[in-house]
């Protein structure tokens, strides 16, 4: 199980003039948490969405737990679990009927489904909330169930798009805790942050300036790497260099 | 096909939490129906009429005679010629019937005679369409059977002859309601989740984007199916219309015309990102259009001739006419077979033309 499971060589995503993504190239391993960093328009979703298989490269290849990005974007999905910080639940079901439309959607048997969704309560601590309208819940909350709900089908990875952009200093680690837990089942985790104390907990980070990676190891190397104390300074050093604006 | 079922489950769902816009919805024909049916109505209704007859003859004596026995009318007595002016005026009566000096003379006289006995009949044409269709309603009571041979016009009205507006509304009101439902709910409800950003995680899960759009087309299909059977119970045990011509061409005629609103809901849900953009269109595109081209209103020969055009582009209006000609003049689906191709045209065009901007988008 040495083979990467995210592959990608000179990847490259241009909208007309605009060069978005711009020859990146990386692997990620199994049961990694790889933090994707970047300033705002560095180019962080548009590569995610090329991963994911929402949007076409416009040169260079790639793989995602073994299928081609450019032709196997369909294979890919029923293999990932995607979340967004956009909070991407419906706000009218509740806990246990958003849960259940996912275990639909990637295909889970009825037995699987209720076994999941008990698992996942269970792990949240949440069982006795199973009913209520996910409306009615904190943000924290939300997120850690709409994390729940990306990792329900057990993928082989999971993209988190800043998963704990505008939560509580306590319920980002408690979702930290989540992500771990993920991580030491075998789930590898490929997350984007603005959080660089979150930045410090990923196994391996890359940052990208400008539609490049600039940088890319873990963050202890890394710090070495710049002389700095902290991945604060780390990503500021690099976000200097940025020449695009948003 | 199981993430499929629970899509559709989900968005049945959606639709029963917002338990109030789909009770508007549901009651929404239920309203129409009543109030054009019964409460805005241009039809002839206890109609105040009194006559104005110098000499009362046998003649003059039939007519008004006819006139009393006549449901929609009631008459209110003999009046002077001089009186008319201040009846009508005080509301006392809304038409006059006045009969000529030697109406029973002339009446008497042979067909091809010279002299013809003549009415002239008053109105109070303060409500136009009221007094219009009195008119020819009243002309034809008091001209019936002996008369009518010698009268100088003899106006006959098939198929509605009472010219009940709730006849001529009840189509229209079907040709608004599936599309409102059909295209503005359906393109709400798929331009929401773009919004919300939840489009974007149903795109990376292995669920197609055309299932998701079928998806939601689903219940809103089967809800307004729903409102095409209250709207023709209502139709023919609360407002008496007759559809001798049977149902099932109805029937069939509206299933292609709720596809065609689908496909025009999905059409707008791929030109719209906000919700409140595809209200707006929905209105502008479709309302607006319907209300003034569509023939639900205003008849479409008195559109000026420059947009006669316009309203041939509009699907309401050929789904009106045959909804019209079946329910009323009871025709056939065989009858109507050219709005049925015109629309299943559109139908094909539309859904095409949709799907195919749809697929576009995504990438």
């Amino acid at each position: 199980m040495n083979e990467p499971i995210i592959h990608v060589e000179n990847l490259c995503k241009k909208f007309d003039d605009f060069t978005a993504v711009n020859q990146i190239s990386f692997d990620v391993s199994r049961g990694e948490i790889f933090g994707f960093l970047g300033a705002n328009g560095a180019g962080k979703t548009t590569a995610m969405r090329m991963l994911c298989g929402l949007s076409f490269p416009t040169s260079g290849m790639g793989t995602v737990a073994g299928f081609n990005i450019r032709t196997e974007g369909e294979k890919i999905k029923s293999h990932i679990g995607y979340m967004s910080q956009r909070f991407s639940l419906y706000d009218d079901l509740t806990v246990f009927e958003n849960m259940k439309l996912y275990a639909g959607i990637y295909g889970l048997s009825r037995q699987q489904t209720l076994q999941s969704i008990d698992e996942k309560l269970e792990q949240l601590q949440f069982a006795s909330e199973k009913n209520t309208l996910v409306g009615a819940l904190p943000l924290g909350w939300k997120q850690k169930v709409a994390f729940s709900v990306a990792t329900l089908h057990r993928p082989e990875i999971v993209f988190l798009d800043e998963p704990t952009g505008g939560v509580d200093p306590i319920t980002r680690r408690q979702f930290w805790e989540l992500i771990y837990n993920a991580a030491a089942n075998g789930t590898t985790i490929f997350v984007t942050t603005h959080y660089m104390d979150e930045a410090e907990y990923c196994s391996r980070v890359s940052i990208m300036v400008d539609g490049k990676i600039e940088a890319l190891d873990s963050p202890k190397k890394l710090k070495e790497q710049f002389s700095v104390q902290s991945m604060d300074e780390v990503f500021r050093t690099l976000a200097r260099r940025a020449k695009r604006t948003e | 096909m199981n993430g499929f079922a629970s899509f559709v489950k989900k968005e049945t769902l959606h639709i029963f939490r917002d338990f109030r816009t789909m009770m508007i919805v549901l009651l929404i024909p239920i309203v129409l129906m009543v109030l054009f049916g019964f409460a805005i109505s241009t039809e002839v209704n206890n109609v105040d009429v009194a006559v104005v007859a110098p000499n009362r003859g046998d003649e003059v004596s039939k007519a008004v005679s006819r006139l009393q026995h006549n449901p929609y009318f009631t008459f209110k007595g003999f009046i002077n010629a001089d009186e008319i002016d201040h009846t009508l005026r005080s509301g006392n009566a809304m038409a006059v019937a006045v009969f000529d000096n030697d109406f029973n003379k002339k009446s008497a006289l042979a067909k091809d005679a010279k002299a013809k006995p003549t009415v002239q009949i008053v109105l109070d044409a303060a409500d136009v369409n009221t007094a219009s269709s009195s008119a020819i309603y009243l002309q034809s009571v008091l001209t019936e059977n002996a008369m009518s041979k010698q009268t100088l016009f003899n106006t006959h009205l098939l198929y509605n002859p009472q010219l009940k507006s709730a006849y001529n509304f009840v189509p229209g009101i079907m040709g608004l309601i599936f599309i409102l439902i059909c295209a503005m709910m359906t393109s709400v409800s798929i331009v929401r989740e773009k919004e919300s950003g939840t489009m974007e995680v149903l795109l990376v899960s292995p669920v197609k984007p055309i299932h998701i759009i079928f998806a939601k087309m689903i219940p809103y299909f089967l809800m307004s199916s729903f409102n095409l059977l209250t709207i023709l119970l209502l139709a023919k045990y609360l407002l008496d219309i007759p559809m001798i011509g049977g149902i099932s061409g109805i029937v069939i005629i509206s299933l292609l015309y709720l596809i065609l609103s689908l496909s025009f809901g999905l059409l707008i849900s791929t030109l719209a990102d906000k919700q409140f953009t595809a209200l707006l269109i929905s209105a502008v595109v479709m309302m607006v259009p319907i209300m003034m081209f569509s023939g639900m209103l205003f008849p479409i020969e008195n559109l000026p001739l420059v947009l006669r055009p316009v309203s041939a582009i509009v699907p309401a209006r050929w789904y009106i006419d045959a909804v019209r000609k079946m329910m009323i003049e009871g025709l056939p689906l065989m009858a109507v077979a050219n709005d049925f191709l015109i629309l299943l045209g559109m139908t094909v065009v539309l859904l095409g033309v949709s799907l195919k901007k749809f697929n576009d988008k995504l990438e």
